[in-house]
């Protein structure tokens, strides 16, 4: 699963393009490219929302992660 | 009979030897309150005291080392070690191995201690509280691996936002050895760069149980972590050191996830928000270029140069129009100004004084004669009346006070 997109940062970043767009004094074409860059930040984020499973993993080493299944025999 | 005389080291050695060899001694616990605690360079000298005797202690770096708490004068505390001679000064005395504090007091008193002290450094300071990140993406949850805290974790963590990542950092969260796996978690944790948010969690239990949260090095550990640590150690009552210096206080594990994994509603909610806003922000702009634009075309329009002269020409002709309907205007009214003159002209007219019964009297060149002076006698004047006109001779010429 490709992490490089950081979700905080995509929200921050549509804020922000929100916040430009509101601001106005935009060119037309300055306004639609940013327009067009949130509306695909939000089709990411939605997306990331609806299919994206979170791992859970456990740490077994300083730099080792392994997947973690919780104990089966809980009484 | 005499008995033999030892030398001071003989008995000494022997007495050394007679209490080495005693079970009980070589391995003993001993209760009791410390006082004349002394720190020297290899170890730390004190005595253990009840209210009908008193024990010479020392412990040495070696075994010191690993206390889990600062020995305090007034303590009461229970220490293993062996009891033995120590020859040179003709002593017995216990050599500690281990201290651990007698009873709930005692802890309760190495809480507030540790408590105090620790505020007065400022590592309670709400000023150095890291903020928790509002949209995590990977948690990390130090405690035991096994058990209803980190399943509690998991499920509800998982409920709120199935997309944030957890990661289980396994340490023992009593005994021991439990704050040094605690603080060593921490620290490698604050080595990675994908943890946004920690999480030392531990169910209920006795404050002894909890203790490894009370302890210095778990506290330092947590202050110096650069990544927001959330405490969450037993119930809601209970209070540890690691609250009060973490960044946020949960009171229970179950609430830290509920604290630190925000609501995937929420996320569509604010993303809804924010695509509702873009989309009707554009269409604003849209709409306002497009105004913008129709404002320019008419404009353009407007400069056309065949348009141009078709304005022109409609200009003119509008100017013609109006030019004439002014002109009418101007004519009406001098027309109007010439009647009102006219009528006050007849009004004047000296034939309207005719038909009054004037008379005016003309000479034969048909100039109007105003004085009796311009006549003579014999004259002959031409008299005009408002319907005709007369001719007469003038038979006598008197001036002024001579009338008849």
């Amino acid at each position: 699963m490709e992490k490089e997109f950081n979700f905080e940062e995509d929200l921050k970043r549509l804020e922000e393009i929100v916040d430009t767009l509101e601001k106005g004094n935009l060119m037309l074409e300055e306004s639609f490219n940013l327009f067009k860059e949130g509306v695909e930040i939000s089709k990411r984020l939605e997306k990331m929302l609806k299919e994206v499973e979170g791992k859970i993993t456990m740490l077994i080493s300083e730099d080792e992660e392994i997947e973690f299944k919780e104990e089966e025999n809980n009484v | 009979m005499q008995l033999k005389a030892f030398s001071v080291s003989e008995v000494t050695e022997y007495i050394k030897k007679v209490m080495d060899n005693d079970i009980i001694l070589r391995n003993v616990r001993v209760r009791g309150e410390i006082s004349n605690l002394k720190y020297h360079s290899t170890a730390v000298y004190f005595t253990l005291k009840d209210e009908g005797a008193a024990l010479k202690c020392v412990m040495f770096n070696d075994y010191s080392r690993s206390l889990e708490f600062t020995l305090q004068d007034g303590m009461s505390v229970i220490a293993t070690g062996r009891i033995t001679v120590y020859e040179k000064g003709g002593l017995y005395q216990l050599y500690v191995q281990s201290v651990q504090m007698d009873g709930i007091g005692a802890l309760y008193i190495a809480f507030n201690k540790l408590k105090e002290k620790l505020q007065k450094e400022g590592l309670f300071d709400l000023d150095k509280k890291k903020p928790i990140p509002k949209h995590p993406r990977k948690i990390a949850v130090v405690t035991s691996p096994t058990g209803a805290v980190i399943r509690d974790i998991i499920t509800i963590s998982r409920r709120r936002n199935p997309t944030v990542d957890i990661m289980v950092v396994p340490v023992l969260v009593q005994g021991s050895s439990a704050a040094d796996e605690i603080s060593n978690a921490l620290r490698i944790l604050n080595k990675r760069k994908d943890i946004d948010v920690i999480i030392v969690a531990r169910g209920g239990g006795s404050l002894e149980e909890i203790w490894p949260f009370n302890e210095e090095k778990v506290a330092r550990s947590i202050f110096a972590s650069r990544i927001p640590v959330v405490s969450a150690v037993g119930h809601e009552t209970d209070f540890t050191i690691a609250d009060f210096v973490a960044d946020l206080r949960a009171p229970t594990p179950s609430a830290a996830a509920e604290l630190v994994v925000p609501d995937i509603k929420v996320y569509q909610r604010e993303l809804f928000l924010l695509k509702t806003k873009i989309m009707n922000l554009m269409k604003a702009q849209v709409l306002h270029s497009k105004k913008e634009f129709e404002g320019l075309k008419r404009a353009l329009y407007l400069n056309n140069p065949i348009k141009k002269n078709e304005v022109l020409k409609q200009r003119v002709k509008n100017l013609k129009k109006s030019l004439t309907k002014e002109m009418l205007s101007i004519f009406n009214q001098k027309k109007n100004e010439l009647l009102v003159l006219n009528e006050k002209l007849d009004s004047l007219s000296p034939l309207k004084v005719l038909t009054r019964g004037y008379t005016i009297v003309l000479n034969k060149e048909g100039q109007v004669i105003t004085s009796s002076r311009k006549v003579k006698t014999s004259e002959e004047v031409g008299i005009l009346f408002s319907d005709g006109r007369a001719t007469a001779v003038v038979k006598e010429v008197k001036e002024d006070g001579e009338r008849i």
